[in-house]
């Protein structure tokens, strides 16, 4: 390692460190104090793109060359190293390039745009913190570092979506694209813990080579593909590929600023990055790059056909936006790298400048149509072109689909749970969980032999907890303390299954959920005390009379899904390495506790602390608007 | 009006009836500022804010805490607050005791929405949730005017027909069901039907419509616009509010049956309450009372020393040898721009008129293929004036073009207009300059170019209209327009006519900026033709055998203020003769000293410019403004309107009135039995208290009466604006637009005797209730007595301003004034009311 390679190495931390410390310095001022936002802001944004600029100079100084640096190692046993790990190259100059001049534009043009909003602050705290979760994915040099940028991005991206939280609309969209976020946060949880078993270590992004070829030369092809069945759900997920691309014109709830940077360009071609950065992995892999091209044109196609019928600016913008993303995920796979960079940096720029200016299109589009406007004639309409047109307006039902085939199976087992709203289950529910944990940490038990069973069952209870969490209508408190019950079922269960637990992981795990619990739980009893009622059967937008309790138990809740702000995120991570790659069901049972307790904990935040406030004494949204 | 329940349910009555409640906004090319509460007209404005409250859930006036927090500040005064409730109750310590310290329940309950609202309780369904937004997309494609690629394919059938087309032999529907998309294409459905089987009970289907249509009064108050005004739409939609609730309720049938088969029964089988009477009469509260009470007393703080000041303001003597004189629009903006052209230029006069300086027309633009109504919304002009000889063609914005939407094409662009993008982002935020995307104000007609005024022959006509006026039409409009301001002797030998309009980029809502006089458009072509006619010899000729003699040496040139950017074009100066010339070249140096100043007196406002810097650098930041695509501000419109004033400008000269105030011309001594003044007063009510009530209900519910912020906006088929994919178009102005104003009612003021104004303001019933039933103040200033008259309860009786002559201060140095004007803490109203000024005298 040269001097320059040295200095650029120890310089990335930067790229954090600044916008955490503007987002940071931020919270200490009033929202009124606009100047002091502001300034913090200017100073960031101003370093974030002389520093990248900058960066990739020195980067080609040095000849181009990858830059790979092990910040820290944050937690470490025989076993399992859990290492802050960066990595540097022509994916990374794009991405960090583009980024950081979209943030610089979008920046300035929100200090204007945003002037008195009473979420001024908040809006830029924000887009700080997302500046710090992109760099954390687009620097990362291994999957654990990716993951805290990729949950921060997928938190900021739900707040931004919510910001208008006193109204339906954007809190019934927000917990709609966190859901399907949340699918693909588990989906990275699990490429992560196959991984590792895979190649029985944590591997850096360098390593992915030597991966692919420990899954050749072992047989472990299963294991590959189910490695990669989960980075294409993550990455098609995050880039609004179908079927999953409903979701993107829905999220354009927040102000149009920040959906130009987030949907038009940064966050919505996150996939991209994920399929560049692994492509050491797949590129021999035949039926990856069928897959990604054959989803890639599909969206292409599909997107493109919604695109062109929609009547609205913004949804326009976010279907061909992700009808190019379609094609950029096909020049990846095909090889053709420097294209699809050069091709994410003009679809990046061209949809953000469009969203900026979505406004002026009305203006824009009348007065062509004074001009240029031809009568339509009647003519007969062809059965393939309105059968098309229609189904373009339907946008080809793919956010009933996904609620039909994915979340409605859930719910309905949930609502079958109903029994579990007793006093008295509660009670048996809490003994039954602290008596599971008593027996799996004591490792006494009747049946030693088949620890197997005893787990499943174990998590199959945590399941059963959290989607009861996740369906009921009745009290807040009682969903909380059930996604509790669920996390100590998971615990339990996976301390059963394993017999090299180490104390300190326990300790990580446990410390950041109980603390978490009686967060929540103390912000839920605060909230309660208003007037008694905090059932999950209406939105109550106790946000308007209580923000600091609102925001704690936002801190709480997502501390309890494991979000990188307590010892709970390395816990979990590494509790996950404790199933063995060829429990199936346990994973699935994981997978899917870990999908609902995030779901069910943002669902009490929302209909809590979010919507239409429920007190009709100062003008409160309608529910259509 | 009032409802009775036993009679046989109508639909085509209870169409009408949700007709008259919904909003009328038309699609925003067209904003025309109207009473959002147009309904309740007919009733007293307390009484009838209340009942709306009570029916639809809107909140109609500010909140208690923030007219106790005023009274705090002082923004409401305590002597005044004392007057008030001494003329409406016995006991003033008792009521006084109220508004300050008792405790209410605030809490409202609107009626609307109890029955339909059942779907949830009983069934937990989320009936709204299953049915909006496919309704919304359907409904947007339809009357989408360009947004999509590839438009509605059925053209030129109505919304039910069409959507008949599409469904017919078709392998998609928009139907879950096969049962009820057949019954939708066999036609065998009637609102009464379909009600029967999802609401039940004929007693209650009249609220059951009225719950389904308000749950969205945004697409069907738009809807029932487009059914009444089908012009409002370039690309014309046959459609009705009928169709849509008929459509509707399939679809909402579709959804019950595609979720529950046949195990459901219709809503009110569920039902224990009586139906309830939606559009009865509320009994006024106690608590409404203290609002009245308070609400008063908030315009009366303002009010009251504005009449002392007009009493005690030193009146001007008149120049004898007057350089020009120059008639703006009654526009409050205007205000500013005369009182700095008079400080600049002792020897000028100004006036103003309703801006569409007495000529009605439609326009029409070189090469466009439509016609645009230039003249007050409720006019419908029989004439048609061609521009022709434009130099000037509109140029495209190549970036703004929809290939990019394409698979091939968009894979191209982004290739290629990505990269220029970057570099327009970079030149909008650091260099903004006028684009063809955004909106100029005089974008829409070409300086260089001719118009069509003067009738050829009657038989020249275009669709229905006739092309340009004849001689006696011009003169006609000529006398009206000059006796109308009083201008009838001692021209000035430049008249200028001064129209305005505003320049903004990223606002669907510029049409709000535009002059409401002409149907929320520029007034740049109404300057130009009524100076044309002024000129016009033949015309003058026929004036003078009037009584109104034009002096050959008198030349009108026709103008236009840029009221964002603070720009004046001129059109047609080759006219001028040679000395006229010379003073023109010599006037315009003035208004631009002028303009410099306006800039500086409104960007004290605008927190991004430095108001203490030279004066030609705060203009140019104006200037920016108007075409900077990131500034959700670029004026701030109407705000903080709440005076009109039809008198002689001697009457205001004097004043500051910090651009609150409609300055209407007319001099009552020209008019001595207030001929001429029922036609001035004709419009006051309609445009300026509409333009006022408009602010008004936007400003005290944002949300559900206003658009709320702009912030969020996504356009939806070029004729409005809703919050994100699926919302519901958002009327009314958005929160970026009147976060200055104080929501308090117009208060007119006329300068003649009381018996003339009440005779004037008696001509007809429409303009009548505006002041009858208190939605606006009148007060007359009896010319002679120098006194004023309020007119409460029928009549007119005498008002004496209870301020202090010391409590209204002088300003001394206007430039040092406005510098010294502190601006808004927050845009709470407590805060943001400290903004506006009290009236003041002008040294």
């Amino acid at each position: 390692m040269n001097q320059l390679e040295k200095i650029l190495s120890q310089s990335i931390t930067l790229f954090f460190i600044v916008p955490l410390a503007a987002f940071l310095l931020t919270q200490f001022f009033d929202n009124k104090k606009e100047k002091i936002t502001g300034t913090i802001v200017r100073i960031a944004k101003v370093f974030y793109m002389l520093a990248a600029i900058s960066f990739a100079i020195g980067w080609g100084v040095n000849g181009f060359s990858p830059i790979s640096f092990k910040l820290v190692t944050l937690y470490q046993t025989e076993h399992f190293v859990f290492a802050i790990n960066f990595h540097y190259d022509k994916i990374t100059a794009v991405f960090s390039i583009v980024g950081s001049l979209i943030f610089f534009l979008v920046a300035t043009f929100s200090k204007y745009y945003m002037h008195r909003d009473e979420g001024y602050k908040r809006y830029f705290s924000i887009i700080l913190l997302f500046a710090a979760g992109y760099n954390f994915i687009i620097f990362s040099g291994n999957f654990e570092t990716l993951f805290i940028g990729w949950e921060t991005k997928g938190l900021c991206s739900f707040l931004l979506i919510a910001f208008y939280r006193n109204r339906y609309l954007p809190v019934k969209n927000a917990f709609k694209t966190i859901s399907y976020y949340r699918i693909s946060d588990v989906a990275m949880m699990l490429v992560m813990w196959m991984m590792h078993h895979l190649t029985h270590q944590n591997i850096s992004f360098t390593q992915l080579g030597e991966a692919k070829e420990i899954a050749e030369q072992t047989n472990h092809t299963g294991m590959a593909v189910f490695i990669m069945s989960m980075l294409l759900l993550a990455a098609f997920i995050k880039s609004a590929q179908v079927p999953f691309t409903s979701w993107l014109p829905r999220a354009m709830e927040g102000p149009t600023s920040s959906s130009a940077i987030f949907y038009g360009s940064l966050s919505v071609h996150v996939g991209v990055f994920v399929l560049l950065r692994t492509y050491p992995f797949w590129q021999d892999m035949l039926w990856v790059k069928i897959l990604v091209i054959s989803i890639g044109a599909l969206t292409a196609i599909i997107a493109t056909l919604i695109a062109r019928v929609q009547p609205t600016v913004k949804t326009q913008i976010a279907y061909s936006s992700a009808a190019q993303i379609g094609i950029i995920f096909i020049e990846v796979a095909l090889g053709l790298h420097w294209l699809a960079l050069i091709h994410f940096a003009g679809n990046a720029f061209l949809r953000t400048y469009q969203l900026l200016v979505s406004p002026s299109f009305l203006n824009y589009l009348v007065h062509h149509q004074y001009f240029h406007y031809h009568t339509q004639q009647e003519k007969p309409v062809g059965r393939l072109r309105t059968g098309l047109y229609m189904l373009g307006i339907k946008e080809w039902n793919m956010d009933a689909l996904m609620y039909k085939y994915v979340w409605s199976p859930f719910k309905w087992i949930g609502r079958k749970l109903n029994p579990l709203q007793n006093q008295a289950a509660v009670i048996l529910f809490a003994i039954l969980a602290l008596a599971s944990l008593y027996f799996s940490h004591s490792k006494a038990g009747f049946i030693t032999e088949n620890k197997t069973i005893l787990s499943v069952i174990m998590l199959s209870l945590a399941l059963l907890s959290v989607l009861f969490a996740f369906t009921y209508r009745g009290s807040a408190l009682k969903a909380w303390i059930y996604i509790f019950i669920s996390h100590l079922f998971i615990f339990s269960g996976l301390l059963r299954n394993s017999t090299d637990v180490h104390a300190a992981e326990g300790m990580f795990y446990n410390i950041g959920i109980t603390a978490a619990f009686l967060l929540g739980l103390f912000c839920l009893i605060t909230t309660k005390k208003a007037d008694n009622h905090i059932s999950l059967n209406q939105f109550h937008g106790y946000v308007y009379e209580q923000k600091p309790t609102a925001l704690l138990f936002l801190v709480s809740a997502i501390a309890m899904l494991g979000f990188p702000i307590t010892t709970a995120f390395i816990g979990i991570d590494v509790f996950f390495t404790y199933v063995n790659s060829d429990q199936w069901l346990l994973i699935t049972l994981l997978a899917l506790c870990f999908i609902f307790i995030e779901l069910s904990a943002i669902r009490i935040y929302l209909r809590i602390y979010c919507g239409p406030h429920k007190k009709l004494n100062h003008p409160v949204a309608f529910r259509s608007s | 009006m009032q409802h009775n329940i036993k009679e046989h349910f109508n639909e085509d009555n209870a169409i009408h009836k949700l007709k008259h409640f919904l909003p009328s906004q038309q699609a925003l090319k067209d904003f025309i500022h109207h009473n959002s509460l147009h309904a309740f007209q007919h009733m007293k404005f307390y009484d009838a804010i209340f009942k709306a409250s009570k029916i639809f859930g809107f909140q109609v006036h500010l909140e208690l805490s923030e007219y106790r927090a005023m009274y705090k500040t002082g923004r409401i005064r305590e002597d005044i607050l004392g007057k008030v409730i001494g003329k409406k109750k016995k006991d003033v310590t008792e009521w006084k005791n109220k508004l300050l310290n008792k405790k209410y329940d605030t809490i409202n309950h609107p009626r609307i929405g109890q029955l339909r609202r059942l779907w949830k309780d009983v069934y937990h369904f989320d009936l709204d949730n299953r049915v909006h937004p496919l309704l919304y997309r359907i409904l947007c494609a339809f009357l989408d005017q360009g947004i999509a690629v590839k438009g509605f394919p059925v053209a030129n059938k109505s919304f039910i027909e069409s959507i008949k087309e599409l469904e017919r032999n078709n392998w998609v529907s928009f139907f879950k069901t096969k049962r009820v998309k057949q019954q939708f294409l066999s036609g065998d459905y009637s609102i009464t039907a379909l009600l029967k089987r999802i609401a039940g009970k004929e007693e209650y289907f009249e609220q059951y419509l009225f719950d389904q249509q308000f749950a969205h009064h945004g697409w069907s108050g738009f809807t029932s616009a487009v059914e009444d005004n089908p012009q409002t739409l370039l690309d014309k939609k046959l459609i009705t509010l009928k169709e849509l609730a008929e459509f509707e309720l399939l679809m909402e049938l579709d959804a019950l049956t595609h979720q529950f088969g046949n195990n459901w029964q219709p809503i009110t089988n569920h039902v224990t309450v009586p139906p309830l009477d939606l559009l009865a009469d509320e009994p006024r509260t106690e608590f409404s009372e203290v609002i009245e009470l308070w609400q008063d007393a908030f315009e009366w703080s303002y009010y009251d020393s504005v009449l002392k000041g007009i009493l005690i303001a030193k009146p001007k003597p008149l120049s004898k040898e007057e350089s020009f004189a120059a008639i703006f629009c009654i526009d409050e903006r205007e205000d500013s721009i005369r009182r700095h052209i008079e400080a600049v230029d002792k020897n000028c006069e100004t006036f103003g008129a309703p801006g569409f300086f007495g000529v009605e027309f439609y326009f029409q633009q070189e090469g466009s293929k439509f016609y645009d109504k230039l003249c007050p919304a409720p006019v419908t002009p029989k004439y048609l004036i061609k521009e022709y000889n434009a130099g000037e063609i509109r140029k495209g914005e190549p970036l703004y073009t929809k290939h990019t939407h394409g698979i091939l094409t968009g894979f191209f662009l982004s290739l290629t207009y990505g990269f220029w993008a970057l570099g327009k982002k970079m030149q909008m935020m650091f260099s903004p300059k006028m684009s063809p995307a955004i909106s100029n104000a005089y974008g829409h007609m070409d300086r260089q170019s001719a118009l069509t005024i003067e009738n050829k022959s009657t038989a020249d006509v275009e669709n229905g209209l006739q092309i340009g006026y004849t001689i006696d039409e011009m003169t006609a409009r000529a006398e009206g327009f000059l006796r109308g301001i009083g201008m009838i002797n001692n021209f000035a030998p430049i008249v200028y006519i001064v129209a305005h309009g505003s320049s903004s980029a990223n606002n669907p809502h510029h049409g709000a900026h535009d002059c409401g006089a002409c149907s929320g458009r520029p007034g740049a072509t109404n300057a130009r033709v009524q100076a044309f006619i002024l000129n016009h010899k033949k015309v003058r000729a026929a004036l003078g055998s009037k009584g109104i003699v034009i002096p050959d040496s008198t030349q009108f040139v026709g103008s236009m203020h840029d009221t964002a950017a603070d720009v004046i074009g001129y059109y047609d100066e080759e006219i001028l003769n040679k000395e006229n010339a010379e003073r023109h070249l010599q006037n315009k140096q003035n208004f631009e000293t002028a303009l410099n100043l306006n800039a500086k007196e409104r960007s004290r406002r605008f927190a991004s410019i430095n108001t203490k810097q030279r004066l030609e650098h705060v203009r140019q930041a104006i200037h920016e403004r108007s075409v900077s695509l990131f500034e959700p501000r670029p004026e701030l419109g109407h705000g903080t309107n709440t005076l009109a004033i039809i008198g002689r400008r001697q009457t205001t000269k004097g004043l500051f009135l910090d651009r609150r105030a409609f300055l209407n011309s007319y001099d009552y001594s020209t008019d001595p039995e207030g001929n001429i003044l029922t036609a001035v007063m004709r419009p006051i009510g309609l445009v300026c208290g509409g333009i006022n009530l408009e602010y008004y209900f936007s400003r005290v519910d944002n949300i559900k009466m206003g658009a709320g912020t702009k912030l969020p906006h996504n356009v939806m088929g070029l004729f409005g604006v809703a919050n994100s994919s699926d919302g519901d178009l958002r009327p009314g102005l958005p929160w970026q637009m009147i976060e200055v104003h104080d929501p308090v009612r117009l208060l007119v003021i006329v300068e003649h005797r009381p018996e003339i104004v009440l005779k004037a303001i008696q001509s007809s019933e429409e303009v009548f209730e505006w002041y009858k039933n208190e939605w606006v103040h009148i007060v007359a200033l009896h010319p002679g007595e120098k006194q004023f008259y309020y007119f409460c309860n029928g009549a007119f009786e005498r008002y004496d301003p209870i301020t202090d002559a010391k409590e209204i201060g002088t300003i001394h140095n206007m430039e040092e004034f406005i510098e010294g004007a502190e601006e808004m803490e927050t845009n709470h109203i407590v805060h943001a009311t400290e903004e506006n000024l009290p009236v003041y005298l002008l040294d």
